[in-house]
């Protein structure tokens, strides 16, 4: 590679950077930064300012940044920015996937993926760094064998080992490093054996202005919660697997049985993780549990404007429609509102023109709405658009795809484990166009 | 400045209140700068002092704020000394953390780095080798990692050793450690690209990944060390880890491209995205074609693609994209299409995510619009998108915009021009303007619609327009008269220079279809000559010179005036070319012959812009990756190579050996005791034949064996062949694999040369059977005894040429020793010595259990059943067979497939089983019920019955949404077993104690060809699911089994006399089963 000092690596840095405030860049200085390999001059992060500076929003920096001796390849993710300095050919998607997957484990670590998680656990953020990249190829990223090698912080832990003096890493190989299934831990033991499984399916839906789909699908995930001792070997099956169109899987699901009968078959991770995200396919006909009723006008040359909008229940399988949120980004001339909502609570940014709604609950007898006048900037032209609603909500108890699971069975563990399934509906990617 | 920090030291007396006193005095302090750094100084001589402590808490500490440091990026080097003297430290996280800080600095101090490097040599070392395999991995890791150019052949040792470890774990790290030292010394490429070749041909998935990143990273181009390791990459494919499976898939695409023929039809390469393909179409097309030149995929080819298709299922968005690169770049076109789904289903992940596959997917889009058009809502815009994200979908929808579908979408369009996001509204209108000139049917809509744009209030929107209007007008030089009046309007208002610009040259360029408008415009932007931008006045210009050929009259002193003013601005662009205008058209008497041509110059047919799609020429690129990304070229990028005419041979691929040992991995635990036997056996047969032959050989066979541990890793043809002679070592390795299945009794010495010959022609063997063969003629007399054994071995290679259903296991059996690197480890199979047999073999007996495991089935019998014909199932047809599989519902279980077939024409809904009639005891897992069967479908499901061992029918209804159908299963007694795997020797020992009682035995009569002993496998194996036992002797054949239910033994032996007869002795505890099964198999053994 003519013309490069430092010759081949692949990920010679994450860098973590501070929050971007809307008032500038706080906290330039990088917050921890890691080397494999020869050191990057901290000066190549200038490119990726550079390129922040130029984006209006952060959600526009590019994750790809061509600078004339390294590649940048960063990820925006709860206010943070992880980059990394690549210098020769790779999969894009393979570094966004990975940067994905330590931010995952710093969040899975400590709670929370903020500066300050961070800076309180540098020499944690360090060793895991160490453990999860080798040379720039990724050494061990699952989450269980990761807290093999590095045990969490807790207090209670720091305090024992304050006292006794052991250390919070582990000393021998984790077994799942070398067996088939790395994803589990040997030698697992509760004395309440529990599975858990949440079906959630999210509703993404582009609604137009006279009230018809535009769009709509369902995602949905099964996150599991498997706190079972030893090594069970669990199979999931459903009423009506072939509602599913499109599935990823966890690793550790044995494909060959999906495809031949339909079961999800698994030996699973120990703890939290996502079993199985689905698509239901546009073909279906999705139900849509919501309507909105808008009339959003803006008066020609005045500086006023009305806002009124009403939602409710449709189709919504004789279930509540709970924690209904409204967001709605207004145009940037609009000055302030002055609303009355017939339920819950509204608040209206008058920096960032975002205009939230909190309506709670429907209750069909009488329908929430939300009323009143727009005061705009005077002598401005009217605005082009109305805005669109951003709409969220909750059912709980029903999978709007219809999705069942029919049982769990477990075998190779002699004990009976306590089993449930909980449904949940929320609404995606939600969206009135009005 | 050390020593000044140390008298300060000193002077403070070291005490943590008074220097913290002191630093803040220091700051306020005329010297601050150096009030600053002194108290640096010492913070660090503070943590000095801790790293020496001898508390393991104190050192703690300090490392971990000295990580801090570095993580904060404060230079923490001084320290180098302190920390390193730590390197040996017993406490792991203070050893870790060392590490780290190693790494870190090590290049800047080298001299003092060399000083921990005795320590990582100690712990790899493998005499004194670290019984951890973490430690010895994370050694490995730290000392390939100090980039001090000395240590090189210290790594290069370290590497050696470590990719030979026993440890997977380690060997992957020195396929990372590998590409370091690739990086830190270029020379040592020959060496590593050795090391490279010898973790290629590793098994383990572990390894897989890491060794073909260092081969992508050091000897891309060596693709003929990819050939043999072809099959066993994609085999193991499904099983690496994920990062792993990015790099292999990569490497496999650029693999295919030089090794196969192109699937898809000729001259449809690149340049298909002219025409409007629909999936259907395509696929007609290619079979069409398939009818006019046959095209036969390699099947390597083809395995390729079958293996990587489950990981289209990945969480991973990388080894998806991953995959669907792979089918983009050399899947035959018609299969393409998966990859969409799956792609679009990556779109749901975060904005990176979506960035990356929508600038891949625009790419696609391009060239196969039919991939991409079912999905051609979930490429919508949302407002909340980025506006990076909204651009790339903005781009497919365009890409996919066809007759059929472009109405809706220029509804959709409509919303977008209208977004408060004014740089996607201006891409909006951009795209439309490419609808229009690529649809010319809306063309004219498309039109109207963007002039309507031109009243909207904002100024980028009209801006934008403007300029696409220009454009398509001059596509569509058609008349439009009343658009460019319109614009000349706009002119009043509009302020943006591109959009003044554009409609100047509009109206110059169509001057003679607005004569009236034209001179207007051109006197009021005189006016305004002077504060216009330099892009306008440029337009202005050539507005002017325009109209003064065409319409001088009215325009001449306009111009003139003009380009007087144009001679004395200050941008020299535009001076230059009021001179060349004034030239060309004002005639005077030094204008040459050109001006007369002035207004063929000027007002010249212009070619119309082409409106292209910036992706279109990414192509050549492979997707996914990074040059993909930038559309340029990126350091390290290897280009995908045009698919050879020819298909270099196949035959390379072809590893007889690798191929089996990949086989072998599903037999699981009884892999690993048969090297162990072999081991005995082998050294036993020397032990046997040195003694018989002479004496002098003996001694320095066992001898050297005696001290050897078991870890050894000598050859075993290097230690018979110091024992004795040349053939000594020949016939060693034969006997081997006679002797493989066990300890047998060598009684029969007499079979002669034929049978030798018979191996020599039959075997495709290595030729050091030959030549034990040739040589054991001449050779004493206890040769023959080895030789003989050749002969079983002989016979079985045999047969396995003559079935192809055995093949696999018999020839695992007999291949397994041959094949070093078969075996998990990469060490060569050690010798043991024969004292050390003994030994070892006492422990064998003791240890019992651990040697019977089941084993693969050997034969799986195709036989179905009928379980309901489709006339008493009202056209439901099932039919039922036994998969030869352990159970997954439960291990005491027989596995039962029921193939379930719709014969009628309807749907059959909601198979189920119903009511069960099960004998006492006995149980059944049945299937989940079906919802439905289309007609003419089929459905594989899978039971499990618990027979309880006995061959009572198992009943139970097979119900449909409308009737009921009673069906039973009764066993064949030959499934009620599972196959075994055990040596000889257990199988002796184990029919020892199953005598009297529970021996039944039968004398069978046949022909002698019958008592062939491929035969007598064939017919043994389809009758009863038993797993062969490796026999010492070709004249008896055992096959052990198990009962599915108990577990008991089963042990059958066929031993053949003299005439065409034959004994057949059954062992079990299981005696109404024993007799069964022997009533079952004499008829079949004894008919020909």
């Amino acid at each position: 590679m003519p013309g490069v000092e430092v010759t081949t690596q692949r990920l010679c840095r994450a860098t973590l950077r501070g929050p971007w405030l809307a008032a500038g860049i706080v906290a330039l200085h990088p917050m921890s930064e890691k080397h494999w390999k020869s050191v990057v001059s901290q000066s190549v992060c200038d490119y990726f300012f550079e390129a922040q500076e130029k984006a209006a929003d952060v959600e526009n920096v590019p994750p790809v940044i061509s600078t004339p001796h390294h590649y940048l390849i960063s990820i925006y993710r709860d206010k943070l920015f992880f980059v990394s300095v690549i210098q020769t050919e790779v999969p894009p998607l393979f570094v966004i996937e990975f940067l994905h997957r330590v931010a995952d484990t710093f969040q899975d670590y400590f709670g929370e993926c903020s500066e300050a998680a961070i800076k309180d656990n540098v020499v944690i953020v360090y060793e895991l760094l160490e453990e999860m990249l080798d040379n720039g190829f990724p050494l061990a990223t699952e989450s269980n064998i990761l807290k093999e090698l590095i045990k969490p912080p807790t207090i209670l832990r720091s305090v024992v080992n304050s006292i006794t003096g052991s250390s919070n890493v582990g000393d021998t190989l984790p077994t799942g490093q070398l067996s088939n299934i790395p994803w589990r831990r040997a030698g697992v033991k509760y004395t309440n054996n529990e599975a858990y499984f949440d079906v959630v399916e999210e509703i993404d839906a582009i609604i137009d202005k006279s009230g018809s789909t535009v769009f709509a699908e369902i995602q949905g995930v099964i996150d599991a919660c498997i706190k079972l001792s030893g090594m069970p070997d669990l199979s999931l099956s459903f009423m009506n697997p072939r509602l599913l169109d499109d599935v990823s899987f966890h690793p550790c699901i044995r494909f060959k049985r999906w495809e031949s009968e339909r079961v999800l078959s698994f030996i699973p991770p120990d703890g939290n993780f996502r079993l199985i995200s689905y698509r239901v396919s546009s073909q279906n006909l999705v139900a849509i549990p919501v309507y909105v009723k808008h009339s959003i006008s803006f008066k020609e040359n005045s500086s006023c404007g009305r806002f009124d909008i009403t939602i409710g229940p449709k189709q919504n399988m004789g279930k509540t429609i709970e924690a209904i949120t409204v967001t709605v980004h207004m145009p940037k001339v609009v000055l302030n509102m002055n609303l009355t909502p017939t339920q819950g609570s509204y608040t209206f940014d008058p920096v960032t023109k975002v205009l939230t709604w909190d309506v709670g609950k429907i209750t069909p007898q009488k329908l929430p709405s939300l009323k009143g006048l727009v005061n705009l900037q005077s002598g401005a032209p009217k605005p082009e658009e109305n805005p669109s609603l951003n709409i969220q909500f909750k059912i709980q108890q029903l999978a709007i795809s219809g999705l069942k699971v029919n049982r769990l069975d477990m075998y190779g563990e002699k004990y009976k484990p306590f089993k449930g399934v909980k449904y949940v509906t929320k609404a995606g990617k939600f969206q009135v166009r009005t | 400045m050390s020593s000044n920090s140390f008298a300060y030291n000193e002077q403070s007396g070291g005490g943590e209140a008074t220097e913290l006193g002191q630093e803040a005095t220091s700051t306020i302090s005329p010297s601050g700068a150096f009030g600053l750094f002194s108290s640096d100084m010492k913070k660090n001589e503070d943590l000095k002092q801790m790293l020496e402590s001898n508390k393991d808490s104190a050192k703690l500490d300090a490392m971990k704020r000295i990580v801090g440091m570095i993580a904060k990026g404060k230079n923490a080097s001084e320290l180098f000394p302190a920390v390193v003297k730590n390197v040996a430290s017993k406490n792991i996280e203070i050893k870790k953390l060392v590490y780290v800080y190693l790494v870190r600095y090590a290049e800047e101090q080298q001299d003092l780095a060399l000083l921990s490097i005795s320590t990582f040599q100690r712990a790899l070392k493998v005499n004194g080798r670290d019984p951890n395999q973490l430690i010895r991995a994370s050694a490995l890791r730290v000392l390939s990692s100090i980039r001090v150019p000395i240590i090189v052949p210290i790594m290069m040792l370290a590497i050696k050793e470590a990719s030979a470890d026993l440890s997977p774990y380690v060997r992957k790290n020195a396929a990372h450690a590998i590409q370091k030292l690739y990086s830190l010394d270029p020379e040592q490429k020959e060496m590593l690209i050795e090391i490279i070749e010898k973790l290629l041909k590793d098994k383990s998935t572990l390894v897989a990944g890491s060794v073909v990143m260092a081969f992508e990273e050091v000897c891309p181009d060596r693709i003929d060390l990819i050939h043999k390791n072809y099959r066993k990459l994609c085999n193991l494919l499904v099983d690496v880890e994920e990062w792993g499976q990015v790099v292999i898939i990569h490497m496999l695409t650029r693999y295919a491209r030089t090794q196969f023929v192109s699937p898809w039809k000729e001259g449809d390469g690149l340049e298909d995205n002219e025409k409007d393909f629909y999936d259907s179409d395509e696929e007609q097309k290619e079979k069409a074609d398939k009818r006019k030149r046959p095209y036969t995929m390699d099947p390597d080819h083809r395995l390729l693609i079958r293996n990587t298709k489950p990981l289209l299922q990945s969480r991973n968005a990388a080894v998806v994209m991953a995959v669907a690169q792979l089918y983009w770049h050399i899947a035959p076109k018609s299969e393409a299409g998966i990859i969409s789904k799956s792609l679009v289903r990556l779109l749901r992940s975060n904005r990176e995510v979506q960035y990356i596959v929508l600038q891949n997917i625009a790419t696609m889009s391009i060239q196969r619009k039919g991939m991409f058009e079912p999905y051609l809502k979930s490429f919508y815009v949302r407002s909340t998108d980025p506006t990076m994200i909204k651009i790339l979908k903005l781009e497919i929808l365009t890409n996919l915009a066809n007759e059929a579908n472009i109405s809706t979408l220029l509804r959709e369009f409509q919303t977008y021009v209208k977004s408060q996001d004014k740089q996607f509204a201006a891409a909006t209108i951009q795209t439309i303007g490419r609808c229009a000139t690529s649809i010319t049917e809306v063309s004219d809509t498309c039109l109207n619609g963007l002039v309507c744009l031109l009243s909207n209030r904002d100024e980028i929107v009209v801006a934008e327009s403007v300029v696409v209007i220009k454009k398509l007008l001059q596509m569509q030089p058609i008349q439009h008269g009343e658009i460019i009046k319109h614009m000349a309007k706009l002119l009043d208002s509009i302020t943006v220079p591109v959009a003044r610009a554009s409609i100047l040259w509009l109206i110059g360029e169509n001057c003679e279809r607005v004569p009236k408008i034209a001179p207007d415009v051109l006197r009021k932007t005189a006016k305004s000559f002077t504060s216009e931008d330099d892009l306008v006045k440029l337009q202005i210009l050539n507005l002017g010179a325009k109209l003064y050929l065409t319409n001088s009259k009215q325009t001449k002193l306009l111009t003139q005036y003009i380009l007087n003013l144009g001679k004395y601005d200050q941008n020299y662009d535009i001076r230059d070319r009021t001179r060349f205008i004034r030239q060309l058209i004002v005639p005077n008497e030094k204008s040459g012959a050109l001006s007369k041509y002035a207004k063929k110059i000027f007002l010249a047919q212009k070619p119309a812009p082409l409106l292209e799609s910036p992706f279109k020429d990414r192509d050549h690129f492979q997707l996914g990756t990074l040059s993909h990304t930038l559309n340029t070229k990126a350091t390290g990028y290897l280009e995908l190579s045009n698919w050879p005419e020819v298909a270099p041979d196949p035959s390379v691929r072809n590893v007889e050996v690798i191929e089996l040992a990949k086989e072998w991995t599903p037999a699981g635990k009884a892999k690993k005791e048969n090297p162990d036997e072999k081991f005995y056996s082998e050294s036993e047969e020397e032990e046997d034949s040195s003694e018989s032959s002479s004496d002098s050989e003996s001694a320095s066979g066992s001898e050297s064996g005696e001290d050897e541990e078991e870890d050894h890793s000598g050859d075993s043809g290097e230690d018979s062949g110091e024992s004795g002679s040349e053939s000594e070592a020949g016939k060693g390795r034969a006997a081997k694999h006679a002797k493989a299945r066990g300890k047998g009794d060598s009684k029969d010495v007499d079979k002669e040369k034929e049978n030798s010959k018979s191996s020599e022609s039959s075997s495709g063997e290595s030729s050091s059977i030959e030549e034990s063969s040739s040589d054991s003629e001449s050779e004493s007399e206890s040769e023959s005894e080895s030789e003989s054994r050749t002969i079983t071995k002989a016979k079985e290679k045999k047969t396995k040429q003559d079935r192809n259903p055995l093949t696999k296991d018999v020839s695992l059996l007999d291949l397994d020793d041959f094949n070093p690197v078969s075996s998990p480890v990469v060490l060569p199979t050690p010798a043991l010595s024969p004292s050390l047999i003994a030994d070892l073999e006492g422990l064998n007996l003791s240890a019992t259990s651990s040697v019977i495991s089941v084993s693969t089935p050997v034969f799986v019998p195709g036989k179905t059943h009928v379980l309901l014909h489709r006339m008493s199932g009202k056209g439901l047809a099932a039919h039922y067979f036994f998969p030869r599989q352990p159970c997954i519902f439960g291990d005491k279980m027989v596995s039962v497939q029921i193939t379930l077939n719709n014969t009628t024409d309807q749907k059959i809904e909601n198979i189920h089983v119903g009511g069960k009639k099960l004998p006492m005891g006995m149980q059944m897992h049945v299937f989940n019920p079906i919802e439905s069967l289309e007609p003419a479908g089929s459905i594989t499901v899978s039971v499990g019955i618990d027979f309880c061992d006995s061959t009572q029918t198992a009943s139970f209804q097979l119900c449909t949404k409308d009737d009921c159908f009673s069906v039973n299963i009764q066993p064949p007694v030959g499934e009620l077993l599972l196959p075994v795997a055990m040596s000889e020797k257990d199988f002796k020992k184990e029919q020892g104690m199953l005598s009297g009682m529970n021996e039944t035995s039968t004398t069978i009569i046949a022909a002698p060809q019958n008592f062939a002993s491929s035969v007598i496998l064939q017919k043994v194996v389809n009758v009863a699911n038993v797993g062969v036992v490796p026999s010492g002797q070709d004249n008896v054949h055992r096959f052990a089994a198990k009962t599915v239910h108990s577990g008991s033994l089963m042990l059958v032996t066929v031993e053949l006399k003299e005439g065409s007869t034959a004994q057949l002795i059954i062992n079990t505890e299981k005696t109404v089963i024993g007799s069964v099964l022997l009533r079952e198999l004499k008829p079949v053994l004894s008919q020909g």
